[in-house]
């Protein structure tokens, strides 16, 4: 299930049916490097972008004869300007995501790794550089980067639930963050903070099973978590429901609210709907200008 | 054993256990149930969520009554409860069962053999030793007794015999008992006499009990003639109610088939012991019935057998002369008419009609002259096995009939004139009768002094006359001559049939000489000295239950034995022949009086019928675990269990438990069936059981029902898969049937729905998918299964389809109907053999009809064939050629699609010109 290759391979097979994704270019000097995106204004890059009059700072080499022998003034190409975005990502790896309800539906974890690889191979195509927060890959383009970020989000993490990694981002770049925000909310409302103090945007992408969704249970139960460190035993789990699905409707609550307030985008993708769904939900997201 | 009611427990101590029972409910009670693991993340949140209800869930009420029920259940089953259990029969000796085994048991021969079982259980589980006999095959000595269960296994051999026991065979036996053993005698309820023997026999070595049944036994009597009706008689048993006894007439139809001719009910009073009837039935009838049977009845006393005592034999009586008065007494008929009316049916009228009657006799008193046709009707009358019995006459003699030569009608030549003996005109005495020759039918009759011949017809002497001749007077001229002719024979009497030329017809002799020669028949059983030194060959033998069996193969029966009348081994009851004559041996003769068998005080009688014992244990154990397994199902629901990750595994046990009858649903399913193919028109293929081929037919189909939409008004829907077994074919006009040599034939209710749906218009595109190599099924598989199938189907008479068919031109103009491959030979149903060339038209007037089948081998379905993607699925040719192939594969489809769906009416173009001029262009 985990294996790299085969991860590789659907989230490929789930990147074919989109248009390559075209970042919304913004201006974030720092992070500059030439790509092949038009940035819809002059500056530097390959292709023409307009004539304009050749002003005095202008060398003679960059004078286009061509054009400035129709007529009387002189004439300098300028090339559209082509930049590069970095988007990186961070994927929960924890116990909690290898939960799968029924065998006819993928784990979490699954869902969380395809979609997150496929939205770096289309950026990857579109020319942006991808990369995983923290240290471990750095934004780069090439396929390689994307072997190199299949392995490791093929690894496991054997705590229950994972904390957001908010390191390594490149100021004014862009993030996505995918879990199911099942766990304390704090760490992750730090790692969003600091990363929107830093001019980082992004998405949340919260991946839940039906089964969270439901909450089909009844009788009497003890709830364990995947390691099963945490443990919950009720006597009516009938009576329970209402409850669970408040805290949980509070939750996606918050984090929508704390989505707002750092201009990040929330989501929840379920875990038996197609990932392309999400995926086209990412696509807009990346292409929203800040 | 301790009993309530009829109840009774083999382990009743195992009854305390039922006092734990209220312990279990307040055990039950108190546990809750356990807890069921779940692995689940979202457990973060519901940390710090406690129950409302903070007490225990307990298990309901209902559950708990459940499982209490169950163990109750399995407790009083292993107390072993029996219903109506047997008490002890007593004794410890050996035990005999005797069986009456007569026809009188036949009819519950069953419930005997059960008795005798249940006895024989009882003396098993007691442990004493039995044997078992009937007293209508008693054994020579005294038999063996051995362990009961080595007995009960004997039992399905013994069957009763359709006889009374022996005397003295029973005598001999009483002889032979020996030893001490009690008896259980399964008595037939009918009195006897060798009763009271047997049971001082059988009490003289021990107790006996007897099983009796109160029950009215009935035996038919044989059926006698009696004034033109059949009398019908029955003894019974003279106990009880008014009994109403529904007789059968049975006989073989003309047909061939056995089958109840005639049914009659006889009433027999209250406390009678003998009914009777009468049945009148049409000569024909009568004449065709083998036996009498009691309706319902299985036994050989319902059944009684008929021989020639019944059978009338159907003489046509013709004279000649017509019209002429006269007196009754001179009448040629008169004495004939005296002799056969007590025992043969008579018809007159003219001999056209008397043929039409196809009687067994016909006689012909002094009718000289035939017409030619008359003559060769009776001449293939007489080939077919009728008697011609011709009298002569004075016009007889006057006539030149078989003066030179021998007429086929008449046995011999005759000398003109005939000739007078003893008259007042002639020398010499009235000749009387010589003895009549060995090997003359009437052999054996003696001769009244009184009977002389004073007039006769004279034979010619001829090479062949002396074998002919069956009687002849004193001085050795013939009297009567026969000659076989086919299978029938032609019989002249030299005399007249009135007394005119003799006295013959006044004497008894005359009657004893039409009965010899089968004019007329036996009125009674012959007399013992008649059977002495014969031997009579079963033809038939009647079993106890009634049941005739063939006999022919088993050894003959002295006709002493007949004489004796005694239906024992020696004489089993059936139909025993001895030259022409039957014979009827039956169970009950016409003295026969039945009685119920009356037993001493001191003998206890049963009745047949016991209550069966029913060990209990088995159904209260099932139920027991009837009631465990609901109560795994509800323990998982009130548990939670049936819901969450592993329902589907809970659902699927559940489904498995509760199987729903599916008889609606399927009703539904045929309804919503006929509204679907009725909506809109669908082209159908029969299924073959390959999936492959049904495969490629439906993609055939809908690549052509694709074209069709495309190009035509025809806007067929998704193809129909048919299975001709179980859908109904009549909402398709169209059936497309490739061939497959595996595909099974069908049923001949799939039949019978091909030929309605043949009949009524359909058409059924028969594909061999064999390229015609075989050229019509000789040797491609396909073209034999194809045989085989349309074997059964109602196929006209077809030919390939000729260059004016309709189908050349429906929708497009073709002269090809390629497929896959593109033989020419496909074969439609043939054009009537008149169809004349149109007048200006290139084709002949062929309106009407849809040709049923249209046969070829070109596999279609292939060049139709379209994926999902509207892509032909398989190639066709090479090239462009091969897309002309396709092309016009598919037109042919159209073609025929336009056919099946608008009938001919193409073929009207011929009629264009007449309606031209009608309309005055």
């Amino acid at each position: 299930m985990n294996d790299p290759v085969a991860l590789r391979a659907r989230a490929e097979a789930s990147a074919s049916a989109l248009p390559p994704l075209l970042a919304a270019a913004e201006h974030l000097a720092s992070t500059v490097i030439l790509g092949d995106h038009g940035r819809r204004r002059a500056g530097t890059g390959d292709t023409f972008w307009q004539y304009r009059p050749a002003q005095s700072h202008d060398s003679a080499r960059s004078i286009d004869w061509r054009r400035s022998a129709r007529s009387d003034g002189a004439f300098v190409q300028d090339k559209e300007w082509q930049i590069a975005q970095s988007v990186v990502f961070w994927v929960d790896q924890g116990a909690s995501m290898r939960f799968s309800s029924a065998p006819a539906i993928a784990q979490k974890s699954t869902v969380a790794r395809t979609l997150a690889l496929a939205c770096a191979i289309l950026l990857t195509r579109g020319g942006e550089r991808v990369g995983l927060t923290g240290a471990a890959l750095p934004p780069r383009r090439g396929t390689a980067q994307i072997a190199q970020m299949a392995a490791l989000l093929s690894q496991d993490d054997p705590s229950d639930y994972a904390l957001p990694e908010a390191r390594g981002m490149v100021p004014h770049s862009r993030a996505v963050f995918v879990s199911d925000f099942l766990s304390d909310l704090a760490p992750i409302e730090t790692a969003l903070t600091r990363a929107a103090d830093r001019g980082v945007r992004g998405a949340l992408v919260q991946v839940l099973d039906p089964q969270e969704e439901a909450f089909p249970f009844d009788g009497r139960t003890v709830f364990e978590s995947m390691t099963g460190g945490l443990r919950h035993e009720t006597l009516k789990a009938g009576d329970l429901r209402d409850r669970y699905l408040d805290r949980l409707a509070e939750r996606k609550d918050r984090l929508t609210a704390l989505a707002r307030t750092t201009g990040w985008q929330f989501t929840t993708q379920h875990t038996d709907a197609p990932a392309t769904q999400a995926l086209l939900w990412l696509y807009a997201a990346m292409e929203q200008p800040i | 054993m301790f009993s309530i009611g009829p109840l009774a427990f083999t382990a009743p101590w195992l009854l305390l256990g039922l006092i734990a029972l209220p312990i279990l409910w307040v055990l039950l009670r108190a546990v809750p149930p356990a807890p069921v693991r779940r692995r689940f993340p979202g457990v973060a949140l519901l940390l710090g969520l406690t129950d409302k209800d903070a007490q225990s869930d307990r298990t309901p009420w209902w559950l708990l009554l459940l499982r209490l029920l169950a163990v109750a259940a399995i407790i009083l089953g292993f107390a072993g409860p029996v219903l109506n259990p047997q008490d002890d029969q007593g004794g410890d000796g050996p035990l005999l069962v005797v069986l009456d085994g007569t026809w009188a048991d036949a009819r519950d021969w069953p419930a005997r053999i059960d008795r005798a079982r249940i006895a024989l259980d009882d003396a098993a589980r007691s442990g004493r030793p039995a044997a078992i006999m009937t007293l209508t095959a008693p054994p020579a000595q005294m038999p063996d007794f051995q362990p009961a269960q080595a007995a009960a296994q004997t039992l399905p051999n013994l069957q009763p015999a359709p006889w009374e026991p022996d005397a003295e065979a029973l005598a001999a036996l009483a002889q032979a008992l020996d030893g001490r053993f009690d008896t259980l005698w399964l008595s037939d309820s009918l009195a006897r006499d060798t009763r009271r023997d047997m049971l001082a026999a059988f009490e003289a070595r021990g107790t006996v009990r007897v099983v009796q049944t109160p029950r009215t036994t009935v035996a038919l009597r044989p059926a006698t003639f009696a004034d033109g009706n059949i009398a019908l008689s029955a003894a019974r048993t003279p106990v009880g109610l008014p009994l109403s006894v529904p007789v059968q007439a049975i006989g073989l139809d003309p047909a061939g088939t056995e089958r109840v001719l005639a049914t009659v009910n006889m009433e027999i009073p209250p406390g009678e012991a003998v009914g009777e009837t009468l049945l009148s039935l049409p000569a024909e009838l009568r004449n065709r019935i083998t036996r009498f049977a009691v309706a319902g009845v299985r036994s050989a006393g319902a059944v009684t057998l008929t021989d020639d005592a019944l059978r009338r034999r159907e003489v046509a009586l013709i004279a000649g002369g017509g019209e002429a008065e006269g007196l009754d007494l001179l009448s040629p008929l008169y004495y004939l008419r005296e002799a056969l009316e007590p025992t043969a049916d008579l018809i007159d009228g003219t001999l056209e009609d008397v043929l039409l009657a196809n009687p067994d006799v016909i006689v012909l008193a002094d009718v000289a002259n035939l017409s030619a046709s008359e003559a060769d009707d009776i001449a293939i009358w007489v080939e077919n096995g009728g008697l011609l019995l011709r009298f002569a006459g004075p016009r007889l003699a006057a006539s030149d009939v078989g003066r030179m030569t021998e007429d086929p009608l008449l046995p011999v030549r005759l000398r003109a004139g005939g000739r007078s003996i003893g008259g007042a005109m002639s020398w010499g005495e009235p000749k009387a009768l010589a003895p009549f020759p060995e090997g003359s039918p009437f052999y054996g009759l003696a001769i009244p002094q009184d009977v002389s011949v004073t007039a006769q017809v004279v034979a010619q002497p001829d090479p062949t006359l002396a074998d002919r001749v069956i009687a002849g007077l004193a001085d050795g001229t013939p009297l009567v001559t026969r000659k076989a002719l086919g299978q029938g024979q032609v019989v002249l009497m030299h005399v007249t049939a009135n007394a005119e030329w003799s006295s013959l017809p006044l004497s008894g002799l005359f009657v004893q000489m039409l009965e010899r020669l089968a004019v007329s028949t036996r009125p009674a059983t012959p007399e013992a000295e008649a059977l002495e030194g014969t031997v009579w060959l079963p033809q038939a033998r009647l079993d106890a239950f009634g049941q005739l069996t063939d006999a022919t193969t088993e050894a003959g029966v002295p006709g002493e034995a007949l004489a004796a009348g005694t239906v024992g081994p020696d004489l089993p009851p059936g139909l025993y022949a001895f030259d022409e004559t039957q014979i009827a041996v039956n169970v009950a003769d016409a003295d026969t009086t039945l009685a119920t068998a009356q037993w001493p005080a001191r003998i206890p009688v049963e009745g047949l019928d016991i209550a069966q014992e029913l060990p209990l244990k088995g159904w209260l154990i099932a139920a027991a675990l009837a009631l465990l397994a609901i109560d795994v199902i509800a323990s998982l629901a009130v548990g939670g269990r049936l819901r969450g990750p592993r329902a589907d595994v809970a659902a699927a046990v559940l489904l498995a438990l509760m199987i729903a009858t599916p008889q609606d649903a399927r009703a539904q399913d045929a309804d919503e069936f006929a509204i679907a193919a009725t909506q809109a028109v669908s082209l159908a293929y029969v299924t073959t059981g390959d999936p492959r081929i049904d495969e490629v037919s439906e993609a055939g189909l809908r690549g052509l029902s694709d074209v069709l939409f495309r190009r035509t008004s025809i806007e067929p829907v998704a193809p129909t898969a048919l299975n001709i077994e179980t859908d109904e074919l009549a909402f398709f006009p169209f059936l497309y049937w490739p061939m497959t040599p595996g595909q099974a034939l069908p049923s001949r209710e799939a039949y019978a729905k091909l030929n309605r749906y043949l009949r009524s218009g359909g058409m059924i595109l028969f594909d061999t998918r064999d390229a015609d190599t075989a050229r019509f099924g000789s040797s491609s598989p396909e073209g034999r299964q194809l045989q085989s199938i349309a074997m059964s189907l109602d196929i006209p008479a077809l030919e390939p389809i000729p260059e004016d068919h309709v189908l050349t031109r429906t929708f497009y103009l073709i002269q090809d109907f390629p497929g896959r491959t593109a033989s020419r030979d496909v074969w439609v149903e043939a054009a009537p053999p008149d169809a004349e060339q149109a007048e200006g038209m290139p084709f002949r007037n062929l309106n009407d009809g849809v040709t049923p089948v249209v046969i070829g081998g070109n596999d279609w379905a292939r060049a139709w064939a379209v994926d999902q993607f509207g892509d032909p699925m398989f190639p066709v040719g090479r090239g462009s050629a091969g897309d002309t192939q396709r092309e016009y594969a598919y037109r042919f489809g159209v073609n025929l699609i336009m056919h099946v769906l608008t009938g001919n009416y193409k073929s009207d173009q011929v009629h264009v010109p007449n309606l031209l001029e009608r309309l005055g262009q």
